[in-house]
């Protein structure tokens, strides 16, 4: 290899190995403190028990589970289309002056701390629901719209790059062929740009299962399962956030087993965005 | 020196520590480390009676065993909880039975106590807390815990906040928290079996939510062990201890 000839190739590999040794370590020691809680309940009765109180030795995450679930979908079905609609209107519609309005504006909603989100969130969004729904507003729902929001600037700006990215002849050739705006938008442009924007989705639901500030202070964090939009629920992140402070002996471990479990959810979810983005790259 | 013991004693005995340590190097003239270690009262205790730790920190009464080997007991403060609902809810009394059937959600309408014919929002705090098993071991008892449906909060702040802000809620605090500062909302303090939730009563023995928090020690307490004892119960040990929340 070249690089072994320069000295700067190895200063940059050493650099290079750190950001990785790092995630080496992270997923060994989480690994290594949770796994031992894993193979003594057992792995299916820890993801499938139905019933968590450490304090009585019962670690089952089922109802953990299906709150993030249940709670990032929610998000994706508000953050999702609205998302691709504003990447449409930024590349399509905006007059350039707006849209150089639009885009910093996207981009300050993304440096926003999550815990802004939530307080914003238990303040306003979550006496709204209280007041004209029911429930006690922490909720499912008070969840996914805060959560739609924050994944609003991932969905919409890798949306309007692999819009962007097209070639400019798919439009010309479908406007030559006497299609409207809208028909060449809906037929040509989005399932040309599908790669992108799935990716886009993947990311920003990846962004949504791992959010904890913003989650802990408006989903409620019971451990039950949810029989409404309006039931309050547990997420795994905000399991963790929410009981590491007193934790000790096998509930901590407990904690960084769900640790394990956020993680390989998350590197499904990576993995198969980096997979449909290089799909499209063939 | 180390002190060790129950999870809800230490971050008051942590603040102690603080304080202690500079009026240690201020007026006494030396240098101290107090290491303040977690664990829970039953190991806490242990460690003092097998001379791993100094001092164990205990939230409950000692057993009569734990009296006969920790002799040196002091009681530094009583923690009260207080259960709290939104000023406009008409409900002002429960018996420890009504409190125990909410938390259980055996009653689920504030209508079966007497208020206005709405859902109970049960708010309760996160497995692993001091308060939290506090009002287990107090209100709960040996039945069934608390109804996994209940909304988990991580702070009395937070409780404080959600109940100072619905209508139907229910929680349970820091006695010494319920009052409002600048900018927060009014909560309400409910009556337990018609007894107010006051310091007095704490004191007094008659408000049944609360628990001593005890430092005990196997031998005569001297030296550094004694000058931080003699702290904590001079006025400004106590100070320390009033402004958390607790009962001196």
């Amino acid at each position: 290899m070249k690089m072994k000839k320069e000295l700067s190739g190895y200063v940059f590999f050493i650099f290079a190995l750190s950001a990785i040794s790092v995630l080496a370590l992270i997923t060994l020691f989480i690994i290594a403190r949770g796994a031992p809680l894993i193979a003594k309940v057992g792995l299916f009765n820890f993801l499938f028990g139905m019933e968590w109180a450490p304090s009585q030795e019962k670690f089952g995450i089922f109802p953990m589970i299906v709150g993030s679930v249940s709670v990032t979908l929610g998000a994706a079905l508000i953050g999702v289309p609205v998302g691709i609609c504003c990447s449409i209107f930024l590349t399509e519609f905006a007059p350039p002056a707006l849209g150089n309005i639009f885009r910093p504006a996207i981009q300050l909603l993304a440096g926003i701390p999550s815990v802004v989100y939530g307080f914003w969130g238990l303040l306003f969004v979550v006496p709204f629901i209280r007041n004209y729904l029911g429930g006690p507003g922490l909720s499912i729902l008070a969840g996914a719209v805060i959560l739609a929001i924050m994944i609003l600037p991932t969905v919409i700006s890798i949306s309007e790059v692999s819009l962007l990215a097209l070639p400019r002849q798919y439009k010309e050739g479908a406007l030559a062929l006497g299609m409207t705006h809208w028909q060449t938008i809906y037929s040509v442009m989005l399932p040309a740009a599908k790669s992108g924007i799935v990716a886009a989705v993947i990311l920003g639901i990846g962004r949504a299962i791992g959010e904890t500030m913003a989650a802990i202070m408006i989903l409620g964090n019971a451990v039950a399962l949810p029989s409404s939009i309006l039931d309050p629920v547990r997420t795994l992140t905000t399991n963790i956030g929410i009981e590491m402070g007193y934790a000790s002996g096998d509930h901590q471990q407990a904690l960084f087993a769900t640790g394990i479990v956020l993680f390989a959810i998350i590197m499904v979810l990576n993995a198969s965005a980096q997979y449909i983005v290089r799909r499209r790259g063939k | 020196m180390i002190i060790a013991g129950s999870t809800s004693v230490q971050p008051y005995a942590e603040l102690l520590e603080e304080a202690f340590a500079v009026y240690a190097e201020n007026t006494l003239l030396y240098q101290c480390t107090i290491d303040i270690q977690g664990g829970g009262s039953a190991a806490g205790l242990t460690a003092a009676e097998t001379n791993v730790a100094d001092i164990g920190m205990s939230s409950r009464e000692l057993r009569e065993t734990e009296k006969e080997q920790l002799p040196y007991i002091f009681e530094i403060a009583k923690d009260g909880l207080a259960i709290i609902v939104h000023p406009s809810n008409p409900v002002a009394n429960l018996t420890t039975n009504q409190l125990r059937q909410i938390y259980t959600q055996e009653t689920k309408n504030w209508s079966e106590l007497g208020g206005n014919d709405a859902a109970i929002h049960v708010i309760t705090r996160e497995d692993g807390s001091g308060t939290r098993s506090a009002f287990e071991e107090l209100v709960m008892g040996k039945t069934e815990g608390i109804h996994p449906k209940a909304i988990v909060q991580n702070s009395n702040g937070a409780v404080r906040l959600l109940v100072s802000d619905d209508p139907n809620a229910i929680g349970f605090i820091s006695l010494g928290l319920i009052e409002a500062h600048e900018g927060q909302k009014e909560v309400k303090s409910l009556k337990l079996e018609g007894i107010d939730a006051i310091p007095e009563n704490v004191k007094n023995g008659t408000y049944q939510l609360s628990r001593p928090f005890i430092f005990a020690a196997k031998t005569e307490p001297a030296g550094v062990s004694k000058d931080f004892i003699d702290f904590i119960f001079s006025p400004a040990g106590k100070a320390i201890l009033a402004q958390e929340g607790l009962i001196v």
